[in-house]
């Protein structure tokens, strides 16, 4: 039971540890937490344009390291989560988001595991009907030949 | 159907599915070897919009410049970035020198670079700017959506970005990419 309660309580740490890359170094960051939270959530949804599967708050660019000072004074001046993402898109264009938008450009991506699941089940019900159900049960007479065989 | 005639066309169906990937792929690799591919170029958001407003001092002996000053001269017209720092801007001086020659309008702007680096850089690879501007912080840089050094951006005769180059201008880049548009853009 011991055994058991510190395995739980490793597992919990390990969860409460918490993301162990938000990479601000500690000059860059904001003295207010909630402010330097939100900087750090914007900054993990942006692509580094430089290091290209980076995000801003990950890479060690410069480009990417003067994002995070823009998204730092813009949280500060009080602009919303999402204007700032919308003027990084309106420069960069929707591949800074790390999290692509449903739009036409995308929603096959978007829609490939409904695709999938669809293919999948039409393929199943082509299957099935080529392949009826299971033959008939065994007679009586045909069990009693089988068991006999058996034997 | 004979059943081992069709477990084998069964087996036909992977076999020319994994057949056309490695297709598409080769044919990936080859247009990226050719150089016609770049899986890390973005596409510029700025591309068919005016300028951004940016109004920057001058690298002496030039004056600065702003977005209205590319817009009221010579046009078409080339913006281009560069740094002493950056190795493809060496690689690309030549180019642009061609260009000048040419009579195309280029204008400079120095990214992130020092004034007597950019001077030396200047002296060192020839000067084919029409006029040179100073972005020191490259927060003009930003707002163009330049994700390096060198970009070009070509504006036609309204003031509207028609094309962003990102990466160094070569000689061949020039000949079939940068005088043909010029030449359409008139």
């Amino acid at each position: 039971m011991i055994r058991f309660r510190l395995v739980v309580a490793v597992f919990l740490l390990a969860l409460a540890a918490g993301p162990a890359w938000a990479l601000s170094s500690p000059s860059e960051m904001l003295a207010n937490p909630v402010l330097e939270k939100r900087a750090e959530a914007i900054g993990m949804q942006l692509r580094c344009v430089v290091c290209q599967n980076e995000s801003i708050e990950q890479s060690d660019a410069t480009l990417a390291a003067q994002f995070r000072a823009i998204i730092r004074r813009r949280v500060t001046e009080g602009w919303s989560d999402k204007r700032i993402m919308d003027w990084m898109v309106q420069r960069y264009g929707t591949f800074i988001l790390l999290r692509p938008p449903f739009d036409p450009m995308t929603w096959i991506l978007w829609g490939a595991p409904a695709i999938a699941l669809a293919v999948g089940g039409v393929a199943i019900v082509l299957a099935r009907r080529r392949h009826p159900s299971l033959p008939e049960p065994l007679s009586v007479a045909e069990r009693q030949r089988l068991a006999e065989l058996l034997k | 159907m004979d059943a081992i005639i069709r477990r084998r066309l069964l087996m036909l169906g992977p076999l020319g599915i994994a057949a056309a990937g490695s297709g598409v792929f080769w044919a990936l690799m080859l247009r990226m070897q050719q150089g016609k591919y770049d899986p890390h170029a973005l596409q510029s958001m700025l591309v068919g919009k005016p300028l951004p407003d940016f109004t920057l001092p001058g690298q002496t002996p030039s004056a600065g410049f702003s977005n209205t000053d590319v817009n009221r001269g010579k046009l078409p017209a080339l913006v281009n970035f560069f740094a002493s720092w950056c190795i493809p801007c060496v690689e690309e001086s030549s180019a642009l020198d061609e260009l000048a020659r040419q009579g195309v309008t280029i204008w400079g702007i120095a990214y992130k670079d020092k004034v007597a680096a950019t001077a030396g850089f200047l002296t060192r690879y020839g000067d084919p700017y029409h006029q040179v501007a100073r972005d020191a912080d490259g927060r003009t840089a930003i707002n163009f959506g330049l994700y390096g050094v060198p970009e070009t951006y070509v504006v036609d005769r309204t003031g509207i970005v028609r094309l962003r180059y990102a990466g160094g201008l070569s000689s061949d880049s020039v000949r079939d990419t940068i005088l043909p548009l010029l030449r359409k853009l008139g």
